[in-house]
């Protein structure tokens, strides 16, 4: 045997509660973040990733509270991520509990942070969430894809998937690592929350051009979507939310399916 | 009830080691120095950081590196991760020398693979260890790592894992014990090899 893929559920976070959208939008409640990580920690979950989506000054304090509550409460490793922007902040964050920092808005912004995280608290520690939906406004200087005859680039989005930035995600790919990031947090806005599938174009591109771990997010709705994503990438996790939310398949079951199909996962 | 100390190196996530062995029954400090370190029945070095700021942050102005392996003679230490890296002579991650308790060096992983080696591998075990009791051969354990440790006498390696070479997984020499994957955060496996730990620190 060998490293095993991860099966990472996510916790979207806004007020104590856990929430889930559509391509980033319209939020409903599903559940207590206690009771949730606890039970996906016990249901074999490889990995845990707690995204704050409100992050305002005045949040702050809940959530290093929460932070530390879901930390006492798991035994497997577990990402915070949502509004970190400097140093002090993530230090903050992993003394409450967090394994892993995850920054994208911060890490576009000032790239530099990815090195001083990097240099603080090791690689290992740091990762880069990456928001992309597909631009068919074709500009010189992008990676272009084609698919069913239609040509278009990954454009990577800041602030929770509100503002384009004109970053190509290739491109963005092959500089994250240099700059220290341990991981890339790779999430298709397009495809979020629609069910349909991971955007396995998407995450074949990225895993192709970087040597660090790619953990694929959004648009999982069936085990098959995982299978489809180890199958076709070599992303080394799978991220899925209101699959496990709402009870549509347990991790032991996507496991066990996965495993079946000849991919190597811990049970 | 055992005490145990852990050594902070400034850089992140203590909580989680301190929270498992807390709730093993022993009274745990952070610490910074060495001050205090003779009212201690066992030393853990945590996994997280980077080799030159955590040594220099062990071999600040008063704890020589010398004064270490006299004070650190006897008691029962466990380094995790980078926390085992720093007990050997030097590592490719830096330029500053580490800790020399144990010989050998540490190098980067083979750059084949994927790096960092994260997520849940097996361990091997290539033989007994009171640090093993209890533990089945392949059992999974959390890695979070991009270097490894190559120790110049390999009796000292207990188990080890598969990921493009094999990695040394535990290490026991002495009064040291290493594991380059996270216990504590590896769910059943990682609660009993602390627990072993914890046997072994009391008196």
């Amino acid at each position: 045997m060998t490293l095993t893929k991860r099966i990472i559920p996510c916790l979207d976070v806004n007020d104590y509660k856990v929430v889930k959208g559509l391509n980033f939008s319209s939020i409903s409640n599903v559940g207590n973040p206690i009771f949730l990580a606890k039970k996906y920690s016990d249901a074999c979950a490889d990995e845990l990733i707690f995204l704050d989506i409100t992050a305002s000054q005045e949040h702050r304090k809940i959530m290093k509270s929460l932070v530390a509550e879901v930390a006492t409460t798991i035994d497997i490793p577990f990402t915070v991520g949502g509004g970190i922007s400097n140093i002090e902040h993530a230090r903050d964050i992993l003394l409450h509990g967090a394994d892993k920092i995850a920054v994208n808005t911060a890490a576009v912004k000032n790239p530099k942070l990815i090195k001083q995280l990097m240099n603080a608290f090791g690689k290992q520690c740091v990762v880069v969430a990456m928001d992309v939906k597909r631009n068919y406004n074709l500009s010189e200087n992008k990676n272009i894809f084609v698919q069913n005859g239609k040509k278009f680039w990954f454009e990577v989005y800041i602030y929770g998937g509100k503002e384009a930035t004109g970053l190509d995600a290739i491109y963005w790919t092959q500089k994250v690592k240099n700059f220290g990031a341990g991981e890339i947090l790779l999430t298709s806005i397009d495809m979020d929350g629609t069910k349909n599938g991971y955007d396995l174009d998407l995450t074949t591109a990225v895993v192709n051009n970087t040597s660090i771990p790619v953990i694929a997010s959004g648009g999982c709705g069936h085990p098959q979507h995982m299978l489809d994503v180890f199958q076709i990438s070599n992303a080394s996790g799978a991220l899925a939310a209101s699959i496990f939310h709402y009870d549509s398949y347990s991790i032991q079951k996507v496991k066990k399916f996965l495993q079946q199909n000849d991919i190597d996962v811990r049970l | 009830m055992s005490k145990i100390a852990i050594f902070d190196y400034g850089s992140g996530n203590i909580f989680n080691l301190k929270k498992s062995i807390e709730s093993m029954g022993s009274e745990v400090h952070v610490i910074s120095n060495f001050n205090s370190i003779q009212y201690y029945d066992g030393l853990f070095f945590p996994g997280v950081g980077n080799f030159d700021p955590a040594i220099k942050k062990l071999v600040d102005n008063k704890n020589s590196k010398k004064s270490f392996r006299d004070i650190l003679t006897e008691l029962p230490i466990f380094g995790i991760c980078l926390g085992m890296e720093l007990l050997f002579e030097k590592s490719e991650e830096g330029i500053e020398n580490g800790l020399d308790m144990i010989e050998g060096d540490v190098i980067h992983l083979p750059t084949t693979m994927i790096v960092p080696h994260m997520g849940w591998n097996n361990i091997l075990i290539e033989k007994q260890n009171d640090l093993l009791d209890g533990i089945d051969n392949n059992s999974w354990a959390y890695f979070a790592h991009s270097y490894m440790v190559r120790p110049k006498k390999t009796e000292i390696v207990y188990a080890k894992s598969d990921y493009g070479a094999k990695i040394p997984a535990i290490i026991a020499h002495h009064n040291l014990f290493g594991t380059q994957f996270h216990p504590e955060k590896s769910s059943v496996t990682g609660i009993k090899i602390l627990q072993n730990f914890l046997r072994m620190c009391k008196k």
